[in-house]
């Protein structure tokens, strides 16, 4: 009895049935959610991209490729300071008549050296740790986490100033200064995702299969906590850089005569605030901190938004 | 909830006493000590000896440590190595200058951000929202020395070329014992623009997530589908429940704003207790920046209880317990 | 009927969704039907079937990124589509009202419930507020809420889930709406809840002569309350009708596949066949006296007790259903015999031999043996693993397989349970729900186990896909000699596939024997309420449950743990007081292997 209609304007109340061919059509379930798209790089992206790149090169190559040794003056014969831009000379001259440019081609490797390896010891430590006291139990866990936080509770540059107070100031403390700071809001992230992964079903089954510790940190847990940790680095690594050029601004990172940013800002800020000297000894390097970090900044963006933008980007 | 309130607070005694630990302990690593910086490296034993005991340097560590913390707690922060002068006589209006940037930056910034983060959240993806995140978001991410410079830029040298005479003093000094709140603007006007900037980034951006956030709840969707007006929405439903959040970036900024004044104070060369600090580091002056810097992290754990106790007390659940 | 009395038409409605990069993937597809005045309209399907998406545009409203495409959505004879944010707001909460899934995420957790309430009359300006708050009282007294003089006064979470739902039918209906639309409003709830709640809705939606547009994926929900159906599938329409039509007589293949994947409701002779002949052998897996729970009590027991003096066993080859309502300690009991929870007091034993109580000091034989099989696959199987790793990982761990023997058993496995060898180089997320579920049960079959724990593994699947899991588990028990403890709270699903079934209540075995003796008078009270709650799918049914007695002593109330007494007492239409208060129950047995714990004789358990 064929008492349905198969005209999809049918009226109230009627019995529609969509024209079908056969009995035996396969209704697939659906899907999930397609495999997420690869990251790529957007144009304000490619933009930190580009300037990152270039600070990265000048870092690496700056002292090769600059026309005068950081300490070098450029004009012998004049030794008036704060010349101004001319040729020799494109930035012009600083305090002590040094080649600013040539000055900051020589601060970029050390400003981001020491940034870099200060997040690179902040990570190692902070995650060895934070990971550790994921798995470690609620003891171990409680006991470093308490200290931590009596740590984190310090203003970063406060702590700074007090440790190289006591033990003075040099390349070497300065990263490890950087690190250990750092390596308190590192640990509180990496234990924050090795919890979240702790609980999930996929580590209890590894548990429960009587897999050991090993397998459980290096085949359940670091595969998943790597990629939000690594695309926090960026993030870290911008909050290093200001921390190691607020110190060298405050004459307590890298110690003259040796260029760095920071401490070229300090410098020629004297003539800078009486007004009528130039500028740019002031404003060149101080101008090169922020590309770069609002350079890291643009690509951190990219990588936050690909990551869901769950990203703890307050800290 | 009052339970979970006095848990906070014991945490947070506990921190600020962990804290002068950390001080106490970074400073005597310090190669020498008071004794010996004070009188110089010529000083006899026999001298050195009299200092360490009137200093009460003899004594075990734990006892050195009790005195300090003791004494910090009654008002007495010990006497700087470079004179005999009491460190808490000398930081009287060193101390006053600090509080009062601190204070103007928080009663103009704070506001001004708050409402400028809320029209963020309410109008999302728009010109206007984009602009500001573009600009907060790139300002965070800069040196504080930078955006002083940049001040100095347009307010001194930008405005002195286009109307001749310059806006603000760029090297903030004078008395300032008689000047009232506007005069008192005028007179730090570059620091507090700066500090202002500097906070404005965090809040603005934290204040408009915060808000989005709890824009994107279930909720907020069930009072759009009421046909609740928008206004009454971001009003009523949404910074009600956004409240918590927002108090919490306050408190976190306030916090902040202790420590980011050392570089400004650094920068525009007025005497703070920062830039004091900075001297007895200069002069490795460790008992001025032991009690310096314990008055900072001191008050920087404050602020960070305060937003804790914040976040608590904003929480629905907790305020009204079943 | 006349076109007047059409409160709400779908005219070739097209949404489609932006992706990332611009393009638009149509998610509804022209969908026409149309709803009167007093009629319930049902929208029926799976995820990703478009119903909720459709429903929502009578609101006017699509959820960010989605779009209306074409078509139109005519509330009382005004497209609502096209329309600005301005001019909906006087049909929304006014004309047409919404019931969310959660009524927890849907609850402003700052304001109190009254106010939320009687928000949309007040602010429409069509009641003032001592109108409203009168208005709002009517109503929770009729959907029957406790306290209905103060509860309004109270903040959402001082409410139980239940009642919430409840509350927010009091929200919608506040303002008087012509058309209520309710999306899968009883789905989150227990079944003792669940059928409340649906009696609430059926009375008030009666009683305020609106139109309501249902959603949900619960054929058997709908059928008590529809008059209508629409079955939608891709975000089309494959079949509508009145509900008798749709129900008794359904053309469309898929419609009848989606009444093929309702199993029938629970009664005896329904339990899958005996398998063998296991008589009198030591049991695979034996639960003695156990205690558990969580935390360190005072006195050596467990500080909150959540399982309490369980005894049952699970014969070689057989398959135990374990039922109960949430809070009653049915995944705890799967946790305590896989270790990962050690019972505090009692035994569990393997092949007749005593097993350490926690996990971590179980021989790795003992932990091959008892494998646990998770409710959500999702979070079960690791999302940066290929499924051959996951499949391969315990076949190496377990039988030392590499190399080309240890792909060729995973392949073997992956056809198992229907699976292509191909899946081996895929990731969990490119999988679909029902695949990772067969993926995470072979990672268990992988381990060759005697005793599988599976936890609730239909619940979280659409309907036609999790009867399908269910057929694989029937043959996996069939082809390789498995015995399984399946755990589920729906008693449907259960009595399809157990042997036995254990029915635990606030931690105690309320009662528990074969299949069909459970099934069948006599029953424990508690299983008797659980068996009338389940919806039957047939019209009236629900008019019907009404009449029982269960129902009248209203007894959906929540689970609770005692330590004295039968815990059952507080709902138990045949309690004694001062008996089943004061002591424990005894249990009675018929011989047979069928135990109730009751105070009532058996022959006061009958009919």
């Amino acid at each position: 009895m064929s008492d349905f209609t198969t005209d999809k304007k049918a009226g109230h109340g009627e019995h529609y049935v969509r024209p079908f061919e056969s009995e035996e059509i396969a209704f697939e379930e659906l899907q999930d959610a397609a495999p997420s798209a690869r990251f790529k790089l957007s144009v304000s992206g490619w933009i930190g991209a580009i300037i990152v790149s270039f600070w990265v090169f000048i870092g690496v190559f700056g002292p090769f490729l600059a026309p005068y040794h950081e300490n070098d003056l450029p004009f012998p014969d004049d030794y008036s300071e704060y010349q101004a831009p001319k040729e020799g000379a494109f930035l012009g001259t600083d305090v002590e008549d040094r080649d600013v440019m040539s000055r900051i081609m020589y601060g970029a490797g050390r400003t981001i050296g020491i940034a870099f390896a200060g997040t690179v010891l902040a990570y190692f430590l902070g995650v060895v740790l934070g990971i550790g006291a994921a798995v470690a139990g609620p003891w171990v866990d409680m006991i470093v986490s308490r200290i931590n936080d009596a740590f984190i509770s310090l203003p970063t540059i406060m702590l700074g100033l007090v440790v190289v107070t006591a033990v003075g100031s040099s390349i070497p403390v300065l990263i490890v200064t950087a690190g250990l700071i750092y390596m308190t809001i590192v640990y509180r992230l990496a234990r924050a995702i090795g919890m979240e992964i702790m609980v999930m079903d996929y580590v209890e089954a590894a548990k429960v299969r009587g897999e050991g510790i090993w397998w459980i940190v290096t085949k359940e847990i670091w595969p998943n906590a790597a990629m939000p940790l690594i695309s926090d680095f960026g993030l870290r690594l911008i909050y290093v850089i200001l921390f190691i050029s607020s110190l060298s601004f405050l004459g307590m990172g890298v110690q003259p005569p040796q260029a760095d940013w920071g401490l070229m800002v300090r410098e020629n800020l004297g003539a800078f605030q009486t007004y009528g000297a130039s500028l740019l000894p002031v404003v060149a390097p101080a101008l090169a901190i922020a590309t770069l970090t609002v350079g890291i900044n643009l690509i951190v963006d990219d990588i936050s938004a690909h990551a869901g933008g769950k990203l703890t980007k307050a800290m | 909830m009052l339970s979970l309130i006095v848990q906070r607070l014991l945490i947070g005694v506990v921190t600020v006493f962990a804290v002068s630990l950390i001080i106490f302990i970074c400073t005597q690593w310090l190669p020498g000590d008071a004794a010996e910086i004070r009188l110089g490296q010529s000083a006899t034993e026999a001298n050195k000896a009299a200092l360490r005991a009137e200093l009460g340097l003899d004594k075990p560590l734990a006892v050195q440590y009790m005195n300090w913390a003791t004494n910090f707690l009654q008002g007495d922060l010990g006497k700087s190595l470079a004179g005999d002068r009491s460190i808490s006589e000398s930081i009287g209006d060193r101390y006053q200058s600090t509080v009062t940037v601190s204070v103007l930056t928080a009663a103009i910034g704070i506001p001004l951000s708050l409402f400028l983060g809320i029209m963020a959240a309410m109008f999302p993806s728009t010109l206007y929202d984009r602009i500001l995140t573009f600009v907060s978001v790139s300002l965070v991410a800069v040196p504080d020395f930078f955006t002083a410079t940049l001040m100095v830029l347009i307010f001194v040298f930008a405005w002195d070329a286009v109307f001749g005479f310059q806006l603000a003093n760029v090297v903030v000094i004078g008395n300032t014992q008689d000047m009232g709140v506007f005069e008192l603007v005028g007179h730090y006007a570059l620091p507090i623009a700066t500090l202002c900037f500097v906070i404005a980034s965090q809040v603005i951006r934290m204040t408009r997530a915060a808000v989005l956030n709890v824009m994107s709840s279930p909720y907020i969707e069930m009072a759009i589908l009421k046909g609740v007006p928008r206004k009454r929405i971001i009003l009523r439903h949404a910074l009600l429940n956004a409240i918590g959040p927002i108090v919490n970036v306050i408190a976190l900024n306030l916090a902040y704003l202790v420590s980011g004044v050392v570089v400004i104070e650094v920068y525009f060369a007025y005497n703070g207790l920062a830039t004091f600090m900075v001297q007895g580091v200069q002069q490795r002056d460790f008992i001025l920046v032991q009690s310096i810097g314990m008055l900072f992290c001191a008050t920087y754990v404050i602020l960070m209880l305060i937003a804790d106790i914040a976040s608590i007390v904003s929480n629905p659940r907790l305020r009204h317990p079943k | 009927m006349s076109d007047e009395d059409i409160v709400f038409e779908v005219d070739d409605l097209r949404i489609h969704a932006i992706r990332d990069d611009g393009s638009e993937l149509p998610i509804v597809k022209g969908v026409d039907f149309q709803v009167k005045r007093g009629e319930v309209v049902a929208l029926i399907g799976e995820s990703g079937s478009g119903k909720t998406t459709i429903s929502l545009s009578a609101l006017g409203y699509c959820k960010p990124g989605l779009k209306f495409a074409g078509g139109a959505a005519r509330l009382l004879g005004q497209d609502v589509t096209g329309m600005t944010t301005e001019e909906l707001r006087p049909y929304r909460g006014e004309r047409v009202a919404y019931l969310a899934q959660s009524a927890a995420a849907t609850f402003n957790p700052s304001i109190k419930i009254n106010e939320q309430v009687t928000e949309a009359p007040v602010l429409h300006g069509t009641k003032t507020q001592e109108e409203a708050n009168k208005k709002a009282l009517a109503l929770y007294r009729a959907l029957e809420l406790p306290n209905p003089d103060t509860i309004g006064d109270r903040y959402p979470h001082q409410v139980s889930g239940g009642q919430l739902q409840r509350l927010m039918a009091a929200m919608a209906l506040c303002g008087d709406p012509d058309l209520l639309v309710l999306d899968e409003p009883t789905t989150a709830l227990d079944v003792t809840t669940q059928i409340e709640v649906l009696k609430a809705f059926k009375k008030v939606i009666k009683e305020e002569g609106a139109a309501a547009i249902y959603v949900t994926h619960d054929l058997a929900v709908v059928a008590q309350i529809a008059d209508y159906i629409v079955v939608l599938y891709h975000g089309e329409i494959q079949e509508k009708g009145p509900t008798d039509t749709i129900i008794n007589n359904p053309k469309h293949p898929y419609t009848k596949r989606l009444m093929a994947a309702v199993r029938p409701t629970p009664a005896a002779g329904q339990g899958d066949e005996d398998t063998g002949d296991h008589g009198r052998e030591v049991p695979a897996l034996e639960v003695r006296d156990v205690t558990a729970g969580y935390g360190k009590g005072p006195r050596g027991g467990p500080l909150v007790t959540i399982l309490r003096d369980i005894n049952l066993s699970i014969e070689r080859g057989s398959s135990v259903g374990i039922i109960g309502e949430s809070g009653c300690g049915k995944s705890t009991l799967a946790r305590v015999m896989s270790g990962l929870l050690p019972a505090a007091e009692g035994d569990v034993l393997l092949d007749g031999k005593s097993m350490r109580a926690s996990y971590r000091s179980r021989s790795r034989d003992n932990l091959r043996k008892v494998q646990f099989v998770y409710q959500m696959a999702d979070t079960a199987l690791n999302p940066r693993q290929r499924i051959g790793d996951i499949l391969g990982r315990p076949l190496e761990f377990y039988h030392g397989l590499r190399g080309k023997k240890k792909r060729e058993r995973v392949a073997e496995l992956l056809t198992l349970v229907d699976l292509r060898p191909e899946f081996a180089q895929r990731l969990p997320h490119e999988l679909s729900g029902g695949q990772k579920q067969r993926v995470n049960l072979a990672r268990a079959l992988a381990a060759e186990p005697e005793v599988m724990l599976c936890d609730e593994v239909t619940s979280a699947l659409d309907s036609i896909v999790g009867a399908n899991v269910i057929e694989l588990l029937k043959r996996l028990r069939r082809e390789t000699g498995v015995s399984f403890v399946f755990i589920s709270h729906d008693l449907s699903t259960v009595a399809s596939f157990a042997d036995e079934i254990v029915v635990l209540y606030a931690g105690r075995v309320a009662e528990k024997g074969p299949t069909d003796q459970v099934l069948s008078p006599p029953y424990h009270p508690y299983t008797r309420l659980l068996i009338s709650s389940v919806p039957e799918m047939r019209v009236g049914w629900l008019e019907e449950s009404m009449q029982t007695r269960e129902a009248l002593a209203g007894i959906a109330r929540g689970v609770k743990i005692t330590d004295i007494g039968c815990p059952f007492f507080e709902r138990c239409p045949l309690a004694i007081e001062g008996t089943c208060d004061k002591v424990d129950p005894p249990s009675r047995k018929d011989g047979s292997g069928h135990v109730i714990e009751c105070h009532r004789e058996i022959s006061e358990l009958g009919g």
